[in-house]
């Protein structure tokens, strides 16, 4: 099996040197999500400044797919839109459940697009959502979104 | 070198001799988790249902009485491979269902006490200010059964806590199970740790203080010799898949007199021994706990593997599992940026070894392991409180059994450090 695969330098980069990690103060909405096979937990906080755009802060431990899946979720979603926020949320979900499968849009999934890899690993597949779980309930939480929907 | 011949041994095992992720050697070392399985108890199965399946217990046709004599046969060869009588083991669908059933007879007895149903034994009933004792390094099938029991009866849960080397922190166990304690509930070996408990100890303190002693057996019974009677215990639970034998079947065992008093947990068909539509009676145990039909084909194929353990002999199968720790705590000891959690040396301590690696998470290592063929567990083995005791999410744990030699600790050793390396933390 090859490691490199699902190991990609971007992951590996990511959970060595995570961007953004630290709480909110007076979050809008916090999720905090674990897995329960692992252990591994994830909080993922949100506010909105004045023109829309989403602040994340989050906090967590975990295997090296959770923690740097959360700290590509804060590089791409942070400054974003809701509706944007929901687009990129989508196209992830629709890579790590497409089995390695699929094209995924490099554009709107930036650094993300080096979790098409794990898809090909069941066990990892949750590892790799943990974070974008937590980020669904949180925006749901703050008011931003109303449905559980794509999951 | 091993007391047993493990090359022998492997060649039962037919899935120990496939590969895995692009041609590497399965290496097996979650034994902890689930046994692999050898060709006489695939056989017995097999042989089952090609010649002698059918419902058990009634009808009158030749296959319906081939079918219950190889179950009670079955019966008796388990029973005797823990020292015990036929009529006293229950077989359950795994242990966990062995544990509820023991737990349901609390609740349930309370429940029938409160609305004055009968007459029910006082030992299982349990109220406000009455104590259940575990310990902190159960499984959670021998946690959350008697969480659930505490919440239904006001019952209060109490465990007993470990020390940081890993085993039982007795100095406050004469307070901790006192003349408030209805239930002793106590793995004898931990899934986890590793630790072995000094269980009869605890079932005699148990006893002093009119409690009822329970062991979860899971990790004793296939790894050493048990002979329950020496146990002390008033009842004693394990699983079927971990000792060779097929999933879907686990173990009960109890004294008569306590099987007897205990009221039943799952009820229908085949448990019964009148029935009218106001009520009915219950037929006596062990047929009391075995409501629908029962785990026949498990049965017959777990008594092959009973057979098959008690030809190598339980005491060599001990003994060889002694030298697997000792390897494997020595070679983890020996290891850089690595900790055992639970005992460090091989004294009272079986061959399942958890650890950490420094900067590097149980999945990354375990994935890792895989990556060259070894299977190991990696999480918090269903013992997630007993891993917020050593302030680790979750562990990585090399689980041999009778079929692994040290060699293959060694492949195991060789990719711990092979992830230290690919993850840059050596």
């Amino acid at each position: 099996m090859d490691l490199e695969s699902l190991y990609q330098d971007i992951i590996l980069d990511h959970y060595k040197h995570p961007r953004g990690k630290g709480l909110l103060d007076r979050p809008m909405g916090s999720a905090f999500h674990v897995n329960p096979t692992c252990g591994d937990e994830i909080t993922v906080q949100v506010n909105q400044d004045p023109q829309g755009g989403l602040i994340i802060g989050y906090d967590g431990q975990g295997c090296s797919i959770s923690q740097a899946s959360a700290s590509v979720l804060v590089e791409l979603i942070h400054g974003e839109t809701i509706e944007k926020s929901e687009e990129i949320r989508k196209a992830f979900l629709e890579m790590m459940h497409a089995q390695g499968a699929g094209d995924p849009n490099e554009d709107i999934l930036g650094d993300a697009i080096a979790f098409a890899g794990v898809a090909k690993f069941p066990a990892r597949v949750k590892c790799a959502l943990l974070s974008w779980m937590a980020l669904q309930d949180a925006e749901i939480q703050a008011g931003l979104l109303t449905t559980g929907e794509g999951a | 070198m091993s007391t047993l011949d493990v090359t022998a041994i492997k060649a039962d095992f037919p899935i120990l001799s496939t590969t895995v992720r692009g041609g590497h050697r399965l290496v097996y070392l979650d034994s902890g988790a689930t046994s692999q399985k050898p060709t006489v108890v695939l056989d017995a199965e097999r042989n089952y249902y090609e010649q002698h399946n059918a419902a058990v217990h009634r009808g009158a046709h030749a296959l319906a009485e081939l079918a219950t004599e190889d179950f009670e046969a079955a019966r008796v060869t388990i029973a005797g491979f823990v020292g015990a009588r036929a009529k006293d083991l229950v077989f359950t669908k795994n242990a966990t269902e062995s544990l509820n059933l023991v737990s349901y007879a609390f609740s349930n007895a309370t429940a029938l006490n409160n609305r004055g149903a009968g007459l029910i034994d006082p030992r299982f009933v349990l109220n406000p200010g009455d104590s259940i004792v575990i310990t902190e390094m159960e499984h959670h099938a021998n946690l959350i059964p008697w969480q659930e029991v505490c919440r239904k009866t006001g019952a209060t849960l109490r465990w007993i806590p470990l020390t940081d080397e890993g085993r039982l922190d007795l100095t406050h166990l004469e307070d901790l199970i006192d003349h408030t304690t209805k239930v002793v509930s106590v793995v004898h070996q931990s899934n986890i740790l590793g630790t072995i408990n000094p269980v009869k100890m605890l079932m005699d303190r148990a006893h002093a203080v009119g409690a009822i002693g329970i062991i979860d057996g899971c990790q004793s019974v296939p790894h050493m010799p048990v002979d329950v009677h020496h146990l002390g215990a008033d009842l004693v639970a394990w699983s079927g898949h971990k000792m060779l034998g097929p999933t879907g079947i686990g173990c009960l065992w109890g004294t008569e007199e306590i099987l007897e008093a205990m009221p039943p947990f799952i009820t229908g068909g085949s448990m019964i021994q009148m029935v009218e539509m106001e009520k009915s009676t219950f037929a006596p145990p062990p047929q009391k706990f075995e409501a629908g039909t029962p785990v026949v084909a498990q049965a017959v194929a777990l008594a092959a593997g009973a057979r098959y353990l008690e030809k190598i002999g339980m005491s060599a199968v001990a003994d060889h599992e002694f030298e697997l720790a000792e390897y494997t705590v020595d070679a983890l000891n020996a290891l850089v940026g690595v900790r055992i959690i639970g005992p460090a040396n091989a004294h009272e301590r079986g061959s399942a070894v958890s650890f950490v690696v420094d900067g590097l998470h149980p999945h990354d290592v375990g994935q890792v392991l895989d990556s060259r063929g070894v299977a190991v567990r990696v999480g918090h083995h269903c013992a997630w409180p007993t891993c917020r005791r050593f302030a680790v999410p979750s562990t990585t744990r090399i689980s041999p059994y009778i079929y692994n030699d040290t060699s293959d600790i060694d492949e195991a050793i060789d990719g711990i450090v092979a992830a230290q390396e690919f993850f840059g933390v050596k």
